[in-house]
């Protein structure tokens, strides 16, 4: 992330406030409108009404927890966690950054979940007839909590590009899939992460839906060498940004506190 | 100069393949020995238990057959399994997190959801929300989640006062956001259809 906020103070709260007041409402400028003819399947996909925009209520401000019980051993490794008869096939990656909210605050404990294709650009999905070939040890999922500091990482294979039918010829560049929870229903997110120097970014559809070119460079993540394992796997940096919450200096109007 | 936030990361499609990462046995495979699905429930939650099934269309008025559906809501007592849900009434299900995803089928395009109706919510200014079931839905094609509610039929007075359903002026629209009950087997069904765009099309929220 090029400029961590650190002079946003912490939420003040009053004595006996929520500590989970309402969302900052969401800047759409910085995100991809419903309808981008640039990506052909938002064309039928996307709304052609406004937004009914609502007033946070509690069924806003919360959202889904999750446990560290609920996951497994190994499922933050996609190099292990589907090994049936040897590790996955592909260069070997460790993904790793913070979660943050637009406070600059690390959200703690909250789920993260990505998926990819395989070091071929084949996804284990029934529907993926792409000619690449499975990696019969590569499942290409897995999912992880953030520590207290929001911090999560991961090990897999870097995945490969893949065609699509958008136009003729045209490619993904390689990326990784995330989904994204925080701590407020308001806050659920999905996202793709791409690498640093794919000169596909470039061209993709998907890509430029994105009207803001600094939201486009912050989707790709850069290759950090100091995170690196040294003659073992290489890490690319990847933080994420949730919706941050007001600070509750004085009483809002949202009930049920 | 005005003061620095960070920017909320832009959403980017879930894509066709969202299953692997999601649903993985939707995908064609089993991976994880514990998998979060469509059932929100179980023996022990309180409450009537109830099943959400509809389905989803675009704007040709085809079929949605990918798409993930979650849900987020508050208990029989319509407490939220959260600690900002700081409601004087009611309480806490331990037996009932409120929170699912479910499919659309590859063939039939039909989703599920095994729950609880909720009750009542605390709105804003002393206002009191009827009971809903708020979807976010996610799909090939959607650059960005779509946020609604499902309200049900069956709660007309709850919801002649709900303050949402009372902001959408139009009533046809309204009516987009509520789900009909039917009784099979002895079961209680809500239907929920989604309609992405065109006539008849879900009232979406900014939220
Ligand atoms: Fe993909």
């Amino acid at each position: 992330m090029n400029d961590l906020v650190s002079s946003v103070p912490p939420a003040f709260l009053k004595d006996g406030a929520n500590p989970y007041p309402e969302l900052y409402r969401r800047d759409y400028a910085a995100q991809s409108p419903a309808y981008a003819p640039i990506y052909k399947t938002s064309v039928l996909r996307s709304p052609r009404n406004a937004l009914l925009s609502i007033d946070h209520s509690v069924s806003e401000t919360t959202g889904p927890m999750f446990g560290q019980n609920e996951l497994g051993m190994l499922d933050n490794d996609l190099i292990l966690n589907y090994a049936k008869d040897g590790e996955a096939i592909g260069p070997r990656i460790i993904v790793h950054g913070y979660i943050l909210d637009e406070n600059g605050r690390g959200l703690p404990n909250t789920l993260v979940e990505f998926w990819q294709a395989n070091a071929g650009g084949r996804y284990r999905h029934k529907n993926d007839t792409y000619l690449a070939p499975i990696d019969p040890n590569f499942g290409g999922c897995g999912r992880t909590l953030t520590d207290e500091n929001g911090y999560y990482y991961f090990r897999t294979i870097r995945p490969g590009a893949y065609p699509w039918r958008n136009y003729v010829n045209s490619w993904r560049p390689a990326h990784i899939h995330f989904s994204l929870f925080g701590n407020a229903f308001a806050q659920r997110l999905i996202t793709q992460m791409y690498f640093e120097g794919d000169p596909l970014i470039k061209v993709c559809p998907i890509i430029k839906t994105i009207p803001d070119e600094e939201a486009i460079q912050r989707l790709i993540a850069p290759l950090d060498l100091n995170a690196s394992v040294p003659d073992d796997t290489m890490a690319y940096r990847f933080d994420m940004v949730l919706r941050g919450r007001r600070s509750t200096l004085f009483e809002n109007r949202l009930e049920g506190n | 100069m005005s003061v620095k936030y960070l920017k909320e990361t832009a959403s980017q499609t879930a894509g066709p393949y969202v299953h692997i990462g999601l649903a993985p046995h939707q995908a064609g495979f089993d991976i994880f020995q514990n998998n979060f699905d469509n059932n929100l429930v179980s023996a022990t939650t309180r409450g009537a238990q109830i099943i959400i099934e509809g389905r989803v269309f675009d704007g040709s008025g085809s079929l949605v057959r990918d798409a993930l559906i979650e849900a987020w809501q508050a208990n029989a007592d319509g407490r939220y399994n959260h600690p900002g849900d700081r409601q004087k009434t009611g309480s806490v299900d331990p037996n009932f997190r409120g929170w699912g995803r479910a499919c659309t089928d590859f063939e039939s395009g039909i989703y599920r959801f095994y729950t609880v109706k909720p009750g009542c919510v605390a709105g804003r200014e002393g206002k009191v929300q009827a009971p809903h079931i708020n979807l976010w839905i996610v799909a090939r094609g959607i650059n960005m989640g779509l946020n609604t509610r499902i309200y049900f039929a069956d709660e007309e007075k709850a919801n002649e006062s709900d303050p949402i359903l009372r902001g959408i002026e139009l009533k046809k629209r309204r009516d987009t956001l509520i789900a009909k009950p039917s009784q099979k087997d002895g079961k209680t069904i809500y239907t929920f259809d989604i309609v992405l765009q065109g006539e008849n099309e879900t009232v979406f929220f900014d939220v």
